[in-house]
């Protein structure tokens, strides 16, 4: 039996179309991935997943259940934590968790091998009221109380949006030792380069699904070469790229320009035609496409549909 | 980028109570740099910009922003800056050229010059004939790009952006960068966060802030050479670590 | 069981941790009891009466000395007939006007039995109703003391007539009042803005996909404002007894009990607003207008229901605050039980029912 299984799921408000029709499946024990930008459906799917939302059309279910009909048994097995930071801000660190243990019928000490690892992290601030926690910490208390029930599955919407960088690695740290134990995990995240830390994942854009399928894949399906372009100057260097006559797109990778093409150029072509332009320092060189490129390139492929 | 500093800093401490959220700052922003303005949740950045910005006054130190003192003239430097974060973005339930209306008007642009710029900066988006829908309808992208236009609409020297491209798709936040590319090439200074890391390779100087203090200044590839790091992100996690 | 005391436990860290919400409910009934009792205490003093005194013998001079001397009343001027009273209300600043009739002392020892006329200006009615009670009561003190009886044989009787506003109700009319105001105040606003402010901050989404039952969600959450409102009436019932002498002739366990279903009634009442409102805001705009406005306006707190227009009348029926109100004064002042009251506590426990069936379907168990 699968974990999740979606079927042609249809969902908007009013004129805006949130999601058109979905069809997806999650294996038992993943770590699964929704990835997209703010607009894609991610936060609508996990939301009728987790049975808080209805979809207008499709049918989906949790190791069998399904979302409407069978709602209360996926209640019992799922955790959730949604986007927004959303415990209360006016009881502190160990109230919070307290409460939403015995609102599950269980207590801290039951599953507290469960949440040690993150809980120690916040531990030295369990009577501090959760209003006033860091960014960081808000996230390990929400996932502490997600998880306080032992969940069999998880669904985190965006948690780690507007998160520092420091903070998310160790989120996705926490992340891949919740795997090891057997949850299933559902994460979604704006986060291109979050992606490649899943198992599986689903690059959504305006409600529909680009891909799935293993990042590994992902990659290996790009379609085009790629070469990362560097001069003196980042900007100028993008809009000449543009005007080279075999580029297919140019866009700012960090430091470098991603330069994707379908026809095959010397990269002395290219040099030259820099040069001419007044360029220095240039380099070339072929690379590997990340997520983020994938993503690009399905999402133009998208729109030019 | 001439050698005219829009943004001085010296010294400047800000203390709530005990807790010291701003130690010690001191750096300078040039005319038409972009500076990346770093750091992890709750090691000061926002208390700086809203010091920066004439909001709030520092407990002691010099800031100067486009001129002018922060302490003795905050409201002089709001004439001068533009601001746009995530969170303040435009009226969802007015038209485009409604809200360019508006926030002209409260800068005190004319009616001819809000009919011009509102031209020129929609123009440029490829947005003008879209000028009369309503906000609500557009994509997030459109509405970041608009709420970045009207930020610059006054032709402010410095421009402070909030994590602006939060949650917007790849294409777009690319698309945006070029947007504060050519304020640059106009000459205005950009002071701008983000949570993306690639983002900060984009900038001219990054600062990065750790608990209060400003831990690394300088331009990207020379810090990272410095450090002997890959990437930003990789100085980020290295510095916030220790 | 566990869980809702742990919700009845989180509930109350809420209440105790929000000063704004401490405020609400305990800071605000104490001081709307004391600011109504500050106006009746002081409200009538040295207020201008004219006496038409149409026998002027012994009694009316001295009935009419103990009105001025009390310190309540005035004498502004004399009357020599009845024609001018309109006029002289309308100049404002004559409040009553005393009208003795015809041979009064000779009527009260041949008869046993006289009449004096109170005439009050009720474009005030409040005033009016005060005004004329204390005018009645230092009448009755006169007789008591002057012949040491209380009222048989001998007997004065006060004819009281309000101008301009005919059906004023009693002069406790405003406990009961109070009384009602505050607790639909306490039970409706605070549950209905507390289960929204769960919506708004977005920790109803965390409560929904627990296991956690509907019912279990909203007994959990009303459960201490149940006990906060009892504790509030009590307050209400022990300062209108102490500072304002309020009598309570009829059981107190029923009137308690008539307390708690009212109670209820306002709590479902707050649970239905709460389906309906998507924030804080939406839940307070919805508990002012549609039930703070209403009680106030047209419960018969403070203007007679008798007295409004069909229309309004026919709105009146649906106040819950209206029956409340008349179970109150029945038990309170009229030392009244059940039998007098029945009807009124059947409507209140009919209206309670269908609020909280209504919300309880009404109750999503799903986002929008």
């Amino acid at each position: 039996m699968k974990a999740v299984e979606i079927h042609n799921i249809y969902k908007s408000y009013k004129e805006v179309k949130a999601l058109s029709g979905i069809n997806l499946q999650v294996k038992k024990g993943e770590l699964f991935g929704l990835i997209g930008p703010d607009g894609a459906g991610k936060t609508s799917l996990i939301r009728i997943l987790a049975t808080l939302l209805y979809p207008d059309e499709g049918q989906a279910s949790i190791f069998g259940w399904d979302t409407i009909d069978e709602f209360r048994e996926i209640r019992k097995i799922a955790g959730y934590m949604p986007g927004r930071f959303s415990l209360y801000q006016d009881l502190s660190v160990e109230e919070n968790l307290n409460f939403y243990a015995s609102i599950f019928g269980t207590t801290i000490k039951e599953n507290y091998h469960l949440i040690k690892d993150i809980y120690q992290q916040i531990e030295p601030f369990k009577k501090r009221l959760a209003g006033r926690l860091s960014g960081g910490m808000k996230q390990k208390l929400a996932l502490s109380c997600a998880l306080i029930h032992k969940p069999d599955i998880l669904f985190l919407d965006e948690p780690t949006t507007g998160v520092d960088a420091v903070s998310r690695k160790e989120f996705w740290e926490i992340l891949k030792s919740l795997e090891q134990v057997g949850i299933t995990i559902i994460v979604s995240t704006p986060y291109m380069d979050e992606a490649e830390l899943c198992d599986r994942v689903a690059l959504m854009q305006q409600g529909r699904l680009l891909d799935v399928d293993t990042p590994a894949n992902i990659i290996g399906k790009y379609d085009h070469d790629l070469y990362a372009v560097e001069s003196k100057t980042l900007h100028r260097l993008i809009k000449d790229l543009r005007t080279f006559d075999k580029t297919t797109s140019a866009f700012p990778f960090g430091d470098t320009v991603h330069l994707a093409t379908n026809e095959t150029f010397r990269r002395q072509e290219l040099d030259k035609f820099l040069s001419g332009k007044g360029h220095e320092n240039i380099t070339i060189k072929p690379i590997e496409p990340g997520i983020e490129d994938c993503f690009m390139n399905l999402m133009r492929r998208q729109n030019d549909q | 980028m001439t050698n005219k500093n829009i943004i001085e800093v010296e010294n400047l401490v800000k203390k709530f109570g005990k807790f010291t959220a701003n130690d010690q700052l001191s750096f300078n922003v040039k005319k038409g740099e972009i500076l990346g303005f770093l750091g992890a949740n709750g090691a000061g950045k926002t208390t700086a910009i809203k010091i920066l910005c004439g909001i709030s006054a520092p407990t002691s130190g010099k800031v100067s922003v486009a001129g002018f003192d922060a302490v003795k003239h905050p409201e002089r430097i709001k004439q001068n800056i533009g601001y746009m974060s995530q969170k303040f973005s435009l009226y969802d339930d007015l038209t485009i050229s409604e809200n360019f209306r508006f926030f002209g008007g409260i800068y005190g642009l004319s009616r001819k010059q809000i009919r011009q710029r509102t031209g020129e900066l929609l123009q440029r988006l490829d947005l003008y004939d879209y000028r009369n829908r309503i906000l609500r309808s557009l994509p997030l992208g459109w509405k970041q790009k608009l709420a970045f236009s009207v930020a610059i609409m006054h032709d402010p020297q410095v421009v402070f952006l909030d994590e602006p491209t939060s949650g917007v798709d790849p294409i777009t936040r690319r698309q945006f960068w070029e947007l504060i590319y050519e304020a640059s090439e106009e000459g205005k200074t950009i002071f701008v966060t983000t949570h993306y890391m690639d983002e900060a390779e984009y900038c001219d100087t990054v600062s990065m802030m750790v608990a209060g203090q400003i831990r690394a200044f300088g331009k990207p590839r020379e810090l990272k050479e410095e450090y002997d790091v890959a990437s930003i992100n990789n100085l980020f996690i290295k510095l916030a670590r220790n | 069981m566990k869980r809702f005391l742990a919700f009845v436990k989180k509930e109350i860290q809420h209440i105790f941790r929000d000063t704004r919400t401490m405020l609400i409910l305990f800071g605000i009934p104490i001081a709307q009891i004391l600011i109504f009792g500050y106006v009746v205490k002081n409200d009538v003093k040295d207020v201008q009466i004219a006496v038409y005194d149409q026998s002027k013998d012994e009694y009316t001079r001295q009935l009419t000395n103990k009105l001025t001397s009390s310190g309540y009343f005035n004498l502004n001027r004399e009357l020599k007939s009845m024609k001018n009273i309109d006029r002289i209300f309308k100049e404002g600043e004559v409040k009553l006007v005393v009208v003795y009739e015809n041979n009064f002392s000779k009527k009260l020892h041949g008869e046993n039995n006289a009449a004096v006329q109170l005439i009050a200006d009720a474009s005030d009615p409040n005033r009016a109703n005060l005004i004329t009670n204390y005018s009645a009561a230092i009448i009755r003190d006169f007789v008591k003391e002057e012949f040491n009886i209380d009222q048989l044989p001998f007997q004065i009787n006060s004819e009281v007539r309000m101008l301009y506003n005919q059906n004023l109700a009693s002069v406790f009319m405003f406990v009961p009042g109070t009384m009602a105001l505050i607790l639909m105040l306490v039970s409706a606003m605070m549950t209905s803005i507390s289960i929204a402010r769960e919506k708004e901050l977005g920790t109803m989404e965390n409560l929904l996909v627990s296991p956690l039952r509907p019912t279990q969600i909203v007994i959990g959450k009303v459960t201490p404002y149940v006990l906060l409102s009892i504790i509030n009436a009590i307050t209400i019932l022990i300062l209108g007894v102490f500072v304002f002498g309020l009598p309570i002739r009829g059981s107190l366990t029923l009137l308690m009990l008539e307390s708690v279903l009212f109670i209820t009634l306002s709590l479902s009442l707050g649970i239905f607003i709460s389906t309906m409102s998507p924030n804080q805001q939406v839940a307070m705009f919805i508990s002012l207008f549609a039930l703070m406005l209403p009680t106030l306006l047209l419960s018969g707190f403070i203007f007679p229901i008798e007295n409004m227009p069909r229309v309004l009348q026919w709105i009146s029926v649906i106040m819950p605050p209206k029956y409340f109100i008349v179970i109150l004064k029945n038990i309170m002042l009229k030392g009244t039980g059940l039998a007098f009251v029945w009807k009124e506590t059947l409507i209140l426990g009919a209206m309670t029912t269908v609020f909280i069936i209504l919300s309880v379907k009404k109750f999503k168990l799903r986002l929008e």
